[in-house]
């Protein structure tokens, strides 16, 4: 006969000495796990309810400037870098792991409102009210940064004088030229006192420009027409423009998939758009009460943060309709400007009560604690095991997060009662014109009343 | 369902060696799909079509990763037990197979005598490493069964009838004569249980912490061992018995009763889930196949009978008596009675339990129970002089993992699993007789017409409301008699109306449908003249 008995040699399932890692044995088998799906969900609530114990998104503020901080730019080379403008031309560097001013630009007359900071990093353009376009010497940052005080106030490399009052500045992201929105877009290059170029759709101002990331001379344009228009540095005119019912008042182009870009429109919503095909909408991002002021996108292209006129500061998935997230504080007034971080960790705001301020990106994320010899170090890496974690517990969660306790949990945030009334009024408001819509189409012939949906509905024409 | 098997050159027909492994893979991840796959079609919702694809296929790369690690990656393999020629395997006995093994597995085989102290229960730990004996006359002893050290035993001089292990070896439950005590691996007295009073089972349901107990009375209680609060209490109403199950499956506990009936109870609900009568006579024993499919069960009237859990039917009959039944990891099943214990063995995979093995003992030996060891090829044997312990190849599982049962575990191990354990454990409302309902959508219920009886009773229940009423005494001669009866029958006939009016309205429609219907039958010639007519518009 043949007989085999399962045998297990201690040694062989038993490390040898104590400095060895303990051996760890697996068999996915579902036979050994009964009530598999219980404990999931089990393990989902608890990730759900821990989730909400570690949300403290709120980092810190920067002090510093006297009037409202009207704009803000990031520096590409350099993580902790943030520059902003406020309504009095003060425009300042800040160390954000610091949380300090490294260095004051002083030199503007009036409002600074466009900040950009050029491909190598070394340049600060600024643009305001005063008809001015000012280009500034980034200071280089070195290991004795730490050591040095906020007066460094420094002189600007170039001061441009042009006829109309600026509104917009953006760099291209590989490249040379700049472009600001006025009265028309100029194209300017760095040693040039005067625009190389210049393009004009319409006698209306232009208040946002930005270039696109990956296509060095495609750039949009928002103007006071309630249109958005793209156009091509390589053509002598404009591209294409789409108008739609209310203005627009800035965009961010997705880094990550270059032929997308969203928009920050006044009537409180953001629309997404294909540059490639603007008659209709990709999608309508829902949320905010009052009229969003700023939008930037996460260098990951998954989502995307915009500030808002009603004090509040939400964080989108770049495919969602209603918003992941939304930050707000007592002390925060309108929000004028927001930025993302380049490492996708932190967003900052400026809003009108003079003050910037930093956020976490993932409410609940555990980020490092930065010492004062690691100033270089904008966060410590997590050890690989509190990683899988993390990503466990987020992939549970996601499983389980349309059941009614779990659901609760993760959607509830907490909101000011002023936002809170706001939201339910105008949820009233559009409940009862959307009744009333159904009901008039109810009521006529099938097929008189056709529904546009909401991607389409808020655009009036497409122009070449 | 998941991902398609993949041609790794491009084209071409592969070796058949790999079309062995990759058909052998395809049949392996069966099993780690846990199920068919969703019906995506019905979707209209693009968005969430596209999600839930990504989701699919994602499944199947997960289920085709764990079918290679199972292929690849197991560090044992299983036991088997082949007979050769005309020898038949249930003819081989325990003294041949040691003969044909390695020193350490034929350790496993032995019997420990101890006449004096009554028939012993054994209960194993999950991951089989420790073993809880005690005897009918008050000896409890806990036994490392890896070097075979006795940890500790203790006398408690009154009746034991049944020992359990709680989530791990520290401790353990015995149900003594008045009530159940806990103790510690020390053989410290912990907790003395009093509600449960005078226990003849005990089951520990392992994901969920709960101690459930069966005593004379037939009372079934559970009782949370964490927090020590009494979940649930129920009086079965169908009298003393001594046959308690935990199906692993479904943490659903079954009892066999003294009529032949088996029912099964949940912590949430004072009535059965399930009674189905399975014998003629009592029922003696009850056990569960770890998928949570099967169950076998065995009467006093000499059946032993293999239901399927699914259809509630029975799969097969086998005549003989059993004393005790128990189902192994991979499926085999042990029936004990009086001093013979038979293995049978499902090999042709269709449910037709047959003959595998079989252990004769001293005769004077009683059996009491039987209870397979995890992840080993060895069987318990509690008798009435003792405990023994058998060989049965193929019986175990052979590969363990780390994180749900480790037989080689540290202290320190221990005391992580028990932390993530209690992390994970499950409220008594997710024990129910599929567990993979959990998650799923509710199918809405259909709104159920009240039946003629309720409908009378809610009139009545009106009626006598209103009747109820205290009418206010008015003065000044408006306290008439008469007047008082005429509201009094106008607010009744009121409070009959709506019941009324639906009667009317259902009555109508019924009278409408039959009218619909009987105009289409034909009448003769002759009658013709007595047909309704249709009224003129």
């Amino acid at each position: 006969m043949k007989v085999k008995v399962i045998s297990r040699s201690t040694d062989e399932f038993t490390r040898e000495r104590s400095q060895d890692l303990q051996r760890v044995y697996h068999n996915y088998d579902p036979n050994l796990r009964p009530q598999e799906k219980a404990v999931e969900y089990v393990r989902a609530l608890t990730a759900a309810k821990l989730e909400k114990i570690f949300a403290r998104p709120f980092i810190g503020a920067l002090d510093g400037h006297r009037d409202g901080v009207s704009c803000m730019a990031k520096n590409p080379n350099y993580l902790k870098g943030f520059f902003s403008g406020s309504m009095d031309g003060d425009i300042r560097l800040w160390d954000i792991a610091n949380r300090r001013t490294v260095c004051q630009y002083s030199g503007h007359q009036g409002a600074v409102r466009g900040l950009t900071v050029s491909t190598d990093g070394r340049i600060l353009v600024s643009c305001g009210t005063d008809c001015t376009v000012k280009l500034w010497n980034v200071p280089v940052a070195t290991l004795t940064d730490s050591d040095d005080s906020t007066d460094n106030s420094s002189e600007p490399l170039a001061v441009y004088v042009w006829k109309n009052a600026f509104w917009a500045v953006d760099h291209q992201w590989e490249g040379d030229l700049f472009a600001t929105a006025g009265a028309q877009v100029d194209i300017w290059n760095h040693n040039r006192s005067q625009p190389i170029n210049s393009f004009q759709w319409g006698t209306d101002t232009v208040i946002s420009v930005r270039f696109n990331p990956a296509e060095p001379n495609v750039l949009a344009t928002t103007a006071s027409d309630r249109s958005i228009t793209l156009y091509d540095l390589r053509m002598s005119s404009p591209a294409r423009k789409v108008i739609m019912r209310t203005k627009s008042n800035s965009i961010s182009w997705n880094p990550m998939e270059p032929m997308n870009f969203t928009a920050a429109n006044e009537d409180c919503n953001c629309y997404s758009y294909d540059s490639r095909k603007l008659d209709e909408a990709k999608c309508v991002h829902m949320g905010h009460e009052s009229a969003v002021m700023d939008i930037d996108y996460s260098p990951t292209g998954r989502e995307f943060v915009t500030g808002s006129y009603d004090r509040t500061i939400r964080i989108f998935q770049y495919n969602g309709g209603r918003s992941r997230e939304i930050y707000h504080t007592k002390r925060m007034q309108r929000v004028f400007c927001v930025k993302f971080s380049c490492d996708a960790s932190y967003v900052i705001s400026g809003s009108d009560d003079t003050n910037l301020r930093l956020w976490k990106a993932k409410a609940s994320e555990q980020l490092g604690v930065v010492s004062i010899f690691l100033s270089r170090v904008f966060a410590v890496t997590l050890h690989p095991r509190e990683q899988r974690k993390h990503a466990y517990h987020e992939a549970v969660k996601n499983r389980y997060k349309h059941l009614p306790e779990i659901k609760r949990i993760v959607r509830h945030r907490h909101l000011p009662k002023p936002i809170y009334k706001a939201a339910s009024l105008r949820r009233t408001m559009m409940e009862a014109e959307r009744r009333k819509a159904e009901r008039r189409k109810a009521h006529s012939a099938p097929g008189s009343i056709v529904t546009e949906p909401v991607r389409k509905r808020r655009i009036i024409k497409e122009v070449e | 369902m998941g991902a398609k098997e993949e041609n790794g050159d491009g084209g071409g027909i592969r070796p058949p060696i790999e079309q062995e492994i990759s058909k052998e893979l395809d049949t392996n991840m069966k099993k780690y799909l846990r199920g068919e796959g969703a019906n995506l079609e019905i979707l209209k919702d693009k968005k969430l079509k596209g999600q839930l694809a990504l989701r699919e296929e994602l499944y199947g790369k997960s289920a085709k990763a764990a079918a290679k690690v199972e292929k690849w990656l197991m560090p044992s393999e299983g036991g088997y037990l082949e007979a050769e020629g005309v020898e038949k395997t249930w003819q081989i006995k325990q003294e041949a197979i040691a003969r044909e093994v390695d020193i350490l597995s034929s350790r496993n085989q032995y019997d420990i005598v101890l006449p004096e102290l009554g028939p012993y229960t054994l209960d194993f730990t999950s991951s089989g490493r420790y073993m809880a004996a005690a005897g009918r006359k008050g000896h409890l002893a806990v036994v490392d069964m890896k070097n075979m050290n006795l940890i500790k035993e203790i006398q408690v001089r009154e009746t034991v009838r049944d020992v359990v292990f709680l989530h791990n070896e520290l401790f353990f439950a015995a149900a003594q004569k008045k009530y159940p005590y806990i103790y510690n691996r020390d053989g410290t007295e912990l907790h003395c249980l009093k509600e449960h009073g005078a226990v003849l089972k005990l089951q520990f349901l392992r994901n969920h912490f709960l101690l459930v107990s069966i005593n004379k009375f037939g009372q079934l209680r559970y009782q949370d061992v964490t927090m020590g609060e009494i979940v649930g209490n129920f009086r079965t109403g169908l009298g003393r018995t001594d046959v308690m199950r935990v199906n692993p499956f479904n943490g659903v506990v079954s009892l066999g009763h003294s009529g032949g009936t088996v029912t099964m109870w949940k912590p949430t609900t004072a009535a059965p889930l399930i009674k189905m009568l399975c014998h003629q006579g009592p029922v003696s024993a009850l056990a569960f196949h770890p998928n949570g499919h099967l169950m076998a069960t065995s009467g006093k009237e000499c059946k032993i009978k293999i239901w399927d859990l699914r259809k509630y039917e029975v799969l097969q009959t086998l005549p003989g008596h059993a004393k005790t039944l128990d189902f192994s990891q991979k499926g085999l099943l042990a029936v004990g009675t009086g001093s013979f214990v038979q293995i049978l063995g499902d090999f042709s995979g269709s449910h037709n339990y047959s003959r595998y093995m079989g252990n004769s003992m001293v005769k004077g030996y009683q059996i009491g129970k039987v209870s397979f060891r995890p992840y080993e090829d060895v069987l318990g044997i509690g008798h009435s002089m003792g405990w023994s312990s058998i060989l049965v190849p193929g019986s175990g599982e052979p590969n363990f993992d780390s994180w749900v049962a480790n037989p080689f575990e540290t202290s320190k191990q221990r005391r992580e699993k028990e932390v993530r354990s209690l992390l994970d454990k499950l409220p008594p409302e997710t024990i129910m007789l599929n567990p993979s309902k959990i998650g799923t959508v509710r199918e809405a219920k259909k709104k159920e017409k009240p039946t003629k009886q309720e409908r009378e009773a809610e009139m009545e229940a009106a009626v006598e409301a209103v009747k109820g009423f205290v009418w206010k005494n008015k003065t000044k001669g408006r306290n008439k008699p008469s007047k008082k009866a005429k509201k009094k029958q106008e607010l009744v006939a009121k409070a009959k109306r709506p019941f009324l009016d639906q009667q009317l309205k259902g009555e109508q429609s019924l009278s409408t449908k039959k009218q619909k219907l009987s105009e289409e039958v034909e009448l003769p010639a002759s009658l013709q003249r007595f047909a309704r007519k249709k009224p003129t518009a």
